[in-house]
C-alpha cells in the first residue's frame, strides 16, 4: 500500500530494526514520540483512562502495583495473531511471561498508535509487525532499562549486576528479587533513558518460537467481545436496508404492516436506507421485511458486470496508460505469447456481520464496534454529528474477520446518520445479505499480458496492460504518484523475481460508476496480479517445452530467498517424481508480496464432470525473522484456503445495477470435506520480517489454475473456476 | 411465555413463538457467545447443543424447543465432551478471528459425544456445515483428532524446513 505519507525519518529507523543492532539511541521526533509517548505524569486524562497505572513509560506498557502487566496493542486482532505477535515483542524485551500479560485494544490516537507505513492507525497491509517490530522491543526495552535502574538503586547495586525474570527484577549475587508491581512506583518517577540494549537474537525466549495465542482461552469459551456483542443499557437493535440497486435513493417507506411486529419499536429512515428498530434483532427483522418501500434506482438502474466488461475492454484498447515500470523496450523478434486475464468483483464476508453500536447525546457520541481504522471512524463521525473529536469516544473491539472490509467506515457512518436520530444508544446489525449486498467490493481486472522469448525459451521482455479501478485514489488520494499511479496496481507485476531484462507494465484507470466503491481485499494487489503474472509463467514453460519448476528456477539467479522457497515446495511435494493418476495435477505458483517470499504447489483432481477436488497444499516461505512460527504455518495455511475459496467459488455480478448474490449458498465458501491437505515450510532468515497475513491468499489462485492445466489441458485465464470447462 | 433450559439453568422468555433460539439466547437471556453469521443455516456460527445434537439456532423456533435441554459455548465446558474439545482446541491453537469458534466447537463437541474416535469422513460429516473464513479447518481437524486419542496431533511442520 501507500508509502507516500511516511515519516521518512522514521522509515530509515525501521529498516534499520534488523539483528544488527544492539544498543538503540532513542532519536527525537517521531521515533522519540513513539517510544516516550505519554511518560508518566505528562497527560492526567490520558492515565485516568488507562486507570492510573504508577509506570506507563510509553504508549504500550501499563504495569499496576499488582496484577498482569498490561499492555496497549497498537493494531487490530482479526485472526492474524497480531496480537500474540506484538505481546511476544514487547514481552521479550521487557522480560515477562506471555501468561502475565493483559492485552487491551488501543484507543483510536493516530500519535501513539499510527503506522508510519500506512500513514494513519489503520491495521493492513500485512504492515503490522513489519513496521512495529523495532518499536515494540525499543518500547520494551526501555521499559525493562527503568525497571531495572529503579531495582537498582534501591539495592545501592550496579543495574549491570541485575537480571529479569518473569516480571521481576533479580540481584543474583545477593539473592535478592523484586516484582515489576513493587518497582512501579519508583520507576515511573525515573526518566526514560537515552540508551537501551536490546536482546541477541539467540538470547531470545519467545520470538521464533510457536507461542500459544493470547486471544486462544477466551475465543473457546465464547468470552471473546466482539463489535456484535456490545452490550449498552437502554440499547435498541436495529437491522438496515440500503437501496439494493448502488447509488440509489429511498422514495417512501410505508410501515403499518410492520407496526404489528410484536417487539417493533420504530422506523428510521436516511436519504438511501431505511433501519427498523425492535427490542431484539428479530422484530427489528421481522419489521423490516414487512415494510412497503420505494427507491429510486438512479443512474446505475440498468447497470450489468457485462457492460462494465465491455467498458474495461473498450478502456484497455483505447485508454490513456500510466507506467508502472518500462526498462528497455520490446524486441522486434522473437516468439511472442500473448493472453487476456480477468477477475471478478469480490465480496469480503466477514463471519462477523457489519454492526455498529451508537449513543448520540447532545454533548458527545460513544461507538463500540470492531475496525481496522478508528481514528478514521472518529473523524467521520465528528463531521456527521458537528460534535469535535474529543467528544467521540471509541471503544474498539476484537474483529470477527476482516479481510479489508473493516478499513472502511460506512457502515459506522450509517450507524451514526441513523443513531443521531433516537435518544437511545442504537446496535445496527447487517444482515448476511446486506453485508453481501452492500460491500466495497474487490475491484474487477482485465489484464492483457504477453511476452518475448529468446531463443533459448526464456522471456527476454514481457508487458503487462492492466485495466482496472482504483481504491488508493478514493481511500488515500495523496497516496497516488504524481503521474496517477495507484501502486497497489502493479504490485507483484512491475516487480517480480524473475530475471527478465525488460519489460512494459503499465495501467489504464477506469473508474467504476458512482455508488460502486471498490476497496481493499485481503492480498489487495498482489492477488490480482500474482494470479495473472504466475499463470502466465506456466504458460511461457508450456509453450517451451519446460517443466514450470525448473523453468521458473532458471530465471532466478538474482532472487536467491525466492529460488530457497521454490525448492523448498518442490522438494516437499516430490516435485517430478512418480506418475500421479489420470486427471490430477500439480501446480506451482511463486511470488515475493509484502516482504515476504512464498511458493505454493497446489495438487488437484478434476472429476469427469469438471469438480475440482483439492488433494494436497505444499507451502515454502520465507518470511524473514520468524516471530511466532505457529502463527506462520496458521496464517499461510488459512489464506491460501481463502484464496482458493475465491479462486473456486467467488464472484460478485450486478444485475440492473443490484448485486446478484446474498448469502453464504450463493457466495460459498470452501468447507472442511473440501479442504486438502495443507503444510507449510519455512526458510529460516534473519532478514528483516515480511508480512504474512496476505501471503497466502495472494498466491493461492495460480496454484490452482496451473494444477487445473496440468490434471486436464484446460488454461483457466478467468476466475473463479468454470466447471463447465473442465467436464 | 416459554421456559428454556439453557446449561442447566431455567429462563422464562415471554416472546413471540417463531422468534429463533439464537435471538432469545443473545438478546433476550443475554447469552453472546453464540454467533449469528447467516440466518438461515448455511455457516454454523449459531451452532448449540439441543438434548446434545448440533443443531443451527438461527433458524430453530423457540417454539420447537420444548422441554429439550439447550447447551451453549458458555456450558458446553461442563461436558466431558466439550471439555476435551476446549482443552484441545487451546493446544492445537485453533482460533484466528474466533467469531465461528463456538459453533465449531459445539459442532465438534456433540460429534465426540455420539463417535468417541471419530474418522476423517466422519469428521467431515460432522463439521462441513460450518464455515471459517479464516480457514482454520486444518487445525480443527487435528483438534478433534486430538481431542479422541488424546494424542498429539502434529500435521504440519512449523520448524524449519530444510531447504
Amino acid at each position: 500500500m501507500n508509502p507516500a505519507s511516511v515519516n521518512q525519518g522514521r522509515r530509515r529507523a525501521l529498516a534499520l530494526g534488523g539483528f544488527s543492532l544492539a544498543f538503540v539511541w532513542l532519536g527525537a521526533g517521531k521515533a522519540q514520540a513513539f517510544i516516550a509517548a505519554r511518560r508518566q505524569g505528562g497527560d492526567p486524562a490520558a492515565a485516568a483512562a488507562d486507570g492510573n497505572p504508577p509506570f506507563a513509560p510509553n504508549a504500550f506498557i501499563r504495569i499496576d502495583a499488582a496484577g498482569p502487566v498490561r499492555l496497549v496493542m497498537p493494531n487490530v486482532e482479526m485472526g492474524q495473531g497480531i496480537y500474540t505477535g506484538t505481546c511476544a515483542m514487547l514481552a521479550e524485551e521487557l522480560g515477562v511471561g506471555m501468561d502475565q500479560i493483559k492485552v487491551e485494544h488501543a484507543p483510536p490516537n493516530e500519535e501513539l498508535y499510527g503506522i508510519p507505513l500506512l500513514g494513519g492507525q489503520v491495521t493492513g497491509g500485512s504492515t503490522s509487525t513489519r513496521d512495529h517490530w523495532g518499536v515494540l522491543r525499543e518500547a520494551g526495552a526501555v521499559a525493562r532499562t527503568m525497571l531495572v535502574s529503579a531495582a537498582a538503586s534501591r539495592w545501592g547495586v550496579d543495574p549491570s549486576s541485575c537480571t529479569v525474570q518473569r516480571g521481576a527484577v533479580i540481584h543474583q549475587k545477593s539473592g535478592r528479587k523484586l516484582s515489576y508491581g513493587e518497582l512501579a512506583q519508583a520507576a515511573g518517577a525515573l526518566p526514560i533513558p537515552a540508551k537501551v540494549e536490546l536482546k541477541q537474537p539467540k538470547e531470545f525466549a519467545l520470538i521464533g518460537k510457536p507461542l500459544r495465542r493470547v486471544d486462544s482461552p477466551d475465543k473457546v469459551t465464547g468470552a471473546t467481545q466482539f463489535g456484535i456483542d456490545a452490550k449498552v443499557p437502554g440499547m435498541k437493535i436495529a437491522t438496515v436496508r440500503a437501496c439494493p440497486t448502488r447509488g440509489g435513493k429511498l422514495i417512501a417507506v410505508d410501515e403499518t404492516r410492520a407496526r404489528a411486529i410484536p417487539g417493533f419499536v420504530g422506523l428510521i429512515k436516511i436519504d438511501d436506507a431505511v433501519a427498523v428498530v425492535g427490542d431484539h434483532f428479530w422484530a427489528a427483522k421481522q419489521g423490516l421485511e414487512a415494510l412497503d418501500i420505494t427507491w429510486d434506482p438512479g443512474a446505475n438502474a440498468e447497470l450489468s458486470t457485462a457492460q462494465i466488461t465491455e467498458a474495461m475492454a473498450e478502456r484497455s484498447r483505447n485508454g490513456p496508460t500510466i507506467v508502472g515500470r518500462k526498462a528497455g523496450s520490446k524486441p522486434a523478434d522473437g516468439k511472442t505469447i500473448e493472453a487476456l486475464y480477468q477477475l471478478p468483483m469480490l465480496a469480503h464476508a466477514p463471519m462477523e456481520p457489519l454492526n455498529t453500536t451508537v449513543w448520540v447525546t447532545a454533548d458527545k457520541c460513544e461507538i463500540w464496534v470492531g475496525t481496522q481504522v478508528p481514528v478514521r471512524c472518529v473523524s467521520a463521525a465528528a463531521k456527521l454529528t458537528g460534535l469535535p473529536e474529543s467528544k467521540i469516544i471509541l471503544h474498539n473491539h476484537y474483529l470477527g474477520g476482516g479481510f479489508g472490509r473493516r478499513l472502511e467506515h460506512d457502515s459506522v457512518d450509517q450507524a451514526v446518520k441513523f443513531a443521531m436520530q433516537v435518544k437511545y444508544p442504537l446496535k445496527i446489525i447487517w444482515t448476511r445479505e446486506e453485508d453481501i449486498k452492500h460491500d466495497v467490493v474487490r475491484p474487477m481486472y482485465y489484464d492483457r499480458i504477453s511476452a518475448v522469448l529468446g531463443s533459448d525459451g526464456r522471456p527476454v521482455w514481457y508487458g503487462d496492460h492492466i485495466t482496472s479501478g482504483t481504491v488508493l485514489a478514493r481511500w488515500l488520494p495523496e497516496g497516488m504518484s504524481k503521474e496517477g499511479l495507484d501502486d497497489d496496481v502493479v504490485e507483484c507485476a512491475a516487480e517480480t523475481p524473475y530475471d527478465i531484462a525488460n519489460c512494459n507494465v503499465d495501467w489504464v484507470r477506469h473508474d467504476m460508476p458512482a455508488g460502486l466503491d471498490v476497496g481493499w481485499w485481503r492480498g489487495v494487489g498482489p492477488t490480482h496480479n500474482l494470479f495473472v503474472v504466475e499463470s502466465f509463467m506456466d504458460e511461457l514453460a508450456h509453450a517451451t517445452g519446460k517443466d514450470p519448476v525448473a523453468y521458473r528456477r532458471s530465471l532466478l539467479a538474482k532472487s536467491p530467498r525466492a529460488l530457497a522457497v521454490l525448492d523448498l515446495a518442490a522438494e516437499k511435494i516430490g516435485w517430478g517424481q512418480g506418475a500421479l493418476p489420470a486427471r490430477v495435477g500439480r501446480g506451482v505458483a511463486l511470488g515475493s508480496p509484502f516482504g515476504s517470499h512464498v511458493c505454493l504447489i497446489v495438487e488437484t483432481e478434476v472429476t469427469p464432470q469438471g469438480e475440482v477436488r483439492l488433494r494436497r497444499a505444499v507451502a515454502g516461505i520465507d518470511c524473514g525473522i520468524a516471530i511466532n512460527t505457529s502463527s506462520i504455518e496458521a496464517q499461510v495455511q488459512g489464506g491460501l484456503l481463502f484464496g482458493l475459496s475465491a479462486a473456486l467459488y467467488n464472484a460478485i455480478t450486478l444485475k440492473n445495477g443490484a448485486v446478484e448474490q446474498s448469502n453464504f449458498h450463493d457466495y460459498r465458501n470452501l468447507r472442511m470435506n473440501e479442504t486438502p491437505a495443507v503444510e507449510v515450510y519455512r526458510v529460516e532468515s534473519s532478514e528483516s520480517p515480511g508480512g504474512l497475513g496476505e501471503v497466502g491468499t495472494a498466491i493461492a489462485a495460480p496454484a490452482l489454475g496451473n494444477a487445473i492445466f496440468a490434471a486436464t489441458g484446460v488454461r483457466l485465464r478467468s476466475l473463479p473456476i468454470d466447471r463447465r470447462r473442465l467436464a | 411465555m416459554y421456559v428454556l433450559s439453557v446449561n442447566g439453568e431455567k429462563h422464562s422468555v415471554d416472546v413471540p413463538a417463531d422468534m429463533p433460539l439464537l435471538w432469545v439466547l443473545r438478546d433476550v437471556i443475554g447469552l453472546m457467545g453464540t454467533k449469528f453469521g447467516c440466518g438461515i443455516a448455511q455457516c454454523g456460527a449459531c451452532t448449540v447443543q439441543l438434548d446434545g445434537q448440533a443443531v443451527r439456532s438461527c433458524v430453530l423456533p423457540v417454539s420447537a424447543v420444548g422441554e429439550k435441554s439447550v447447551v451453549t459455548i458458555e456450558g458446553v465446558g461442563a461436558t466431558p465432551s466439550g471439555q476435551k474439545i476446549q482443552k484441545a482446541w487451546l493446544e492445537v491453537d485453533v482460533v484466528q478471528c474466533g467469531y465461528c469458534q463456538s459453533g465449531q466447537i459445539m459442532s465438534a463437541a456433540a460429534l465426540l459425544a455420539s463417535v468417541p474416535n471419530p474418522t476423517d469422513d466422519e469428521i467431515n460429516a460432522a463439521m462441513s456445515g460450518n464455515i471459517c473464513r479464516c480457514g482454520t479447518y486444518v487445525r480443527i481437524k487435528a483438534a478433534i483428532k486430538q481431542a479422541a486419542t488424546g494424542k498429539a496431533e502434529i500435521l504440519q511442520t512449523i520448524a524449519a524446513g530444510t531447504s
